[in-house]
């Protein structure tokens, strides 16, 4: 054909997951180039860590990746904890697993909603998966006050106890969700059309996969068995049982699948935990305002990838430097390569399947 | 794996580079980056940048790296300096692809130039931007004057 | 001539009935698949939301992007709309109710629906925009390659029954619906699934796919307009399962009640069918969704032709 067209899939698109833009050059309909645009979600977190408090801080960290909140707060909350030498009670270890298990549950039903929509089925999926998000985001309202930024991880420990009737209400969501994840595989893992269009597309190798530090179910649907929890443990992971999924061939259905089998393995943990939870205070101790110096980094398994928090400390009340390594930043930058010959309708399923989200690549 | 036995393999092979050992990590000489980390990739397997970053230590620059090798479960923090007058330094994103997109952030928040990058632009902030928000002397105070989109007229 | 004019007035009546019915019924079947109740509060159970969307379409401001080809974008959603209005003329409604019983009646209606892919690429061209354009491209490819297979089941019927009048098609079936013949099965499902794919219906909705292309082919058009575009393809769903009841159903025949109440039913069964399928399955991709028209069904019912063919005339 030779002329090249650029259709913009631009900031404002039912299917680019948030404010994302790319840039696609295509031929007739086989993409030949893509350029994804950032920073329409930038609002300088980096910089206003540098400007409050440690524990001001966490609101902020909520809205990083605004569908993991309580891992996100985790995640930081290790980071000074690690970098001041702050001891957690054990009750409040297993209330962070719990609640970053149950919020790894959450999000991978959205991706998985969004994703069948992408794919065309509609809406029907996305409303399954909602009304199981639904039970979860209940429950967590009655924990800490709110639905999608919890704000309830904090350094030292949690911000409150859990309610009477808690473990009742999970021990109910664990046998519930388990009916549905069998629906779920009836309805799309295993549907002709969905396989038709999943199956082979967007295949990102181990080798690749490596060099450009894919992280999360994106990394162990391309055969690496690689999870933070499992082979560097942090908080009690390392009392519970539970396998790590992982895909064989790196395409998108395979990273459909690992999410749905994560899901299963989230619940495994949280009934475990939900069994064998110690009593005790676990509500935080620690002074609102402090200070410290030193260097720390932590990561964590975020449902997207592992989110890294590097602290900077020299003696102020304010972190020096706060860098957020992003998991959905460092897995964006492969989508070039895999989209490149592919349909605008495959490139839409890839982008789909990689589950980002712009609060987190922006920041 | 410990930084020590890292500064130990590091500095048998690369004698003449003044290596510091330091609590949080290693610090390297900016001209000796490069080879330290092809070194470092191919021989001591650390396949995985997990991290590229700088802070604004006020008189210098500092760059830091997260190297990570799976093998032998080790995270690295590798540092190097730059000085204000001359913020320029050897790209890696030849060896890691993932620094691509780090360098350029690291680029548009600092202001650091990384040589020999295949696209380096800002990520983030309008690419027409002149100033450089993460660095300390950075007016964050007052009016500034909004980056124009190119499109808009005015 | 005034009893034309009549019933070609009733039709339109009908036609607009109908796509205010289905609009209604598709938020409802939507609504049950997904677990939720849909309309509730316009009128008893959502009935008068219907009108409420067509009030609001109505008032809605007539946005003219800017570069429009003038022709092209001001006559598709005609070029949509007309030819399945005309279409309607030949409809068996009941054994006395039929606008005008053609003898080459199914030769009619499907040459009139074939005009609507002029609509929609004349739709996609004109609206000045990138996505508008692959829709319409992609809307016309697919309907082209739709056709064979739907003409070659509908040829298999005209075969069996020896005539190509809607009304001829019913009474060949006095003694038992032609579905009831395995050779007429196998055609009736190709012609569900060419006739899904002409009115651009789930799985076959590339055209319109919203995740992909904002809204495909009519993206650029609003208020009256994409009412229009609305009630076309609306009154298209319900032509093809007319057709579908008249060939393979027995059309108005049916014990006890009149054979309106029967012929409705039994086309809006077919529409249900239709409803369904669209909630429940995702969408093709348009190369799979080519490949399949050419390379399997075009050669299933062209044998299938064949074999009942030499089984007829033996």
């Amino acid at each position: 054909m030779g002329e090249l067209m650029t259709i913009n899939m631009g900031p404002q698109h039912p299917s680019t997951h948030g404010v994302l833009y790319l840039e696609l050059k295509v031929d007739g309909e086989i993409v030949v180039d893509c350029k994804p645009h950032l920073g329409y979600l930038h609002r300088g977190i980096e910089k206003i860590a540098e400007n409050r408090t440690y524990t001001q801080f966490i609101p902020y960290t909520d809205r990083l990746d605004y569908l993991a909140s309580m891992n996100n707060n985790l995640c930081y909350c290790m980071a000074v904890e690690k970098l001041l030498n702050i001891a957690v009670p054990d009750r409040a270890q297993y209330l962070r697993v719990i609640v970053a298990e149950l919020n790894r549950v959450i999000s991978h039903l959205v991706a998985i909603g969004t994703f069948a929509q992408d794919l065309g089925a509609y809406a029907t999926p996305l409303f399954y998966a909602f009304r199981d998000r639904e039970k979860i985001v209940e429950l967590f309202d009655s924990i800490c006050g709110n639905r999608l930024t919890y704000n309830y991880v904090r350094i030292g420990g949690v911000s409150a106890d859990i309610p009477a009737g808690t473990e009742q209400y999970i021990k109910d969501f664990i046998a519930y969700e388990r009916k549905q994840l069998i629906d779920y595989n009836e309805l799309l893992t295993y549907n002709v059309i969905f396989l038709a269009r999943s199956k082979k597309i967007g295949i990102l190798s181990k080798e690749v996969a490596l060099n450009y530090s894919i992280t999360g179910p994106m990394l162990r649907a391309s055969g690496v068995k690689w999870d933070v929890r499992k082979d560097e443990p942090y908080g009690v992971y390392n009392k519970f049982d539970f396998d790590i999924p992982v895909g064989l061939n790196g395409d998108s259905w395979d990273r459909f699948k690992v999410k749905l089998e994560e899901i299963e393995q989230s619940l495994r943990i949280v009934e475990q935990a939900i069994g064998s939870i110690p009593e005790g205070n676990p509500v935080s101790k620690v002074n609102r305002v402090f200070r410290g110096t030193g260097e720390a980094y932590v990561r964590t398994e975020n449902p997207r990838g592992e989110l890294g928090f590097y602290l900077v400390a020299e003696g102020g009340v304010n972190p020096y430097r706060c860098k957020i390594r992003s998991p959905s930043f460092s897995n964006l930058g492969v989508l070039p390569e895999l989209i490149r010959g592919l349909n605008i309708s495959d490139a839409v399923c890839v982008l789909g399947s990689l589950d980002i989200v712009m609060g987190e690549i922006d920041r | 794996m410990q930084n020590s036995e890292c500064f130990q393999k590091i500095k048998n092979k690369f004698p003449d580079i003044s290596i510091e050992e330091q609590p949080n990590g290693l610090v390297i000489p900016k001209a000796s980056l490069l080879e330290v980390a092809v070194f470092l990739k191919n021989e001591i397997s650390f396949e995985n940048c997990h991290c590229v970053t700088a802070v604004d230590r006020k008189d210098k620059m500092e760059l830091v790296y997260l190297l990570y090798s799976t093998p032998n479960h080790f995270m690295l923090t590798l540092k190097t300096f730059v000085a204000l007058d001359d913020l320029t330094v050897e790209t890696v994103s030849g060896l890691w692809r993932s620094a691509d997109w780090l360098e350029r952030e690291t680029f548009d928040l600092f202001g650091i130039k990384f040589l020999n990058h295949p696209d380096l632009r800002r990520i983030m902030n309008p690419d027409n931007w002149t100033d450089f928000p993460l660095r300390k002397d950075f007016k964050m105070e007052g009016f500034i004057p909004r980056p124009q989109s190119p499109g808009l007229k005015g | 001539m005034s009893t034309v004019l009549l019933k070609g007035l009733g039709c339109l009546g009908f036609i607009a009935f109908s796509a205010m019915f289905l609009i209604w019924l598709e938020r409802k079947v939507s609504a049950k698949i997904q677990n939720r109740m849909g309309p509730m509060l316009t009128g008893f159970h959502g009935t008068l939301q219907p009108i409420a969307d067509t009030i609001k379409l109505l008032l809605k401001e007539d946005i003219v992007p800017k570069g429009v080809d003038f022709l092209s974008w001001w006559l598709a959603p005609f070029f949509v709309t007309v030819p399945v209005v005309m279409a309607f003329l030949v409809i068996p409604f009941s054994s006395k109710w039929i606008a005008l019983d053609l003898n080459v009646g199914v030769l009619y209606i499907c040459s009139v629906t074939s005009i609507c892919v002029l609509g929609i690429f004349m739709a996609g061209w004109g609206s000045n925009n990138k996505y508008s354009l692959l829709g319409g491209m992609r809307s016309a490819a697919q309907i082209i390659s739709y056709e064979v297979p739907l003409l070659l089941s509908v040829l298999l019927v005209v075969m069996q029954s020896g005539t190509m009048s809607m009304q001829g098609i019913i009474h060949a079936q006095d003694h038992g619906w032609f579905i009831l013949k395995p050779h007429l099965f196998l055609a009736f499902l190709i012609y569900s699934i060419s006739a899904t794919a002409e009115c651009n219906r789930v799985p076959f909705d590339i055209p319109e796919a919203e995740s992909e292309l904002v809204a495909g082919y009519h993206t650029e058009y609003s208020g009256m307009k994409f009412a229009m575009f609305f009630v076309a393809e609306y009154t298209n769903m319900f032509i093809i399962s007319a057709i579908a009841t008249t060939l393979f159903f027995g059309g108005w025949h049916g014990p006890f009640l009149p054979g309106l109440v029967w012929f409705l039913l039994k086309s809006y069964g077919f529409i249900f069918f239709l409803m369904w399928m669209r909630w429940t399955l995702p969408r093709v991709r348009m190369d799979q969704m080519m490949s399949f028209a050419w390379k399997f069904l075009t050669p299933i019912a062209l044998l299938n032709l064949l074999i009942s063919g030499w089984f007829m005339v033996r």
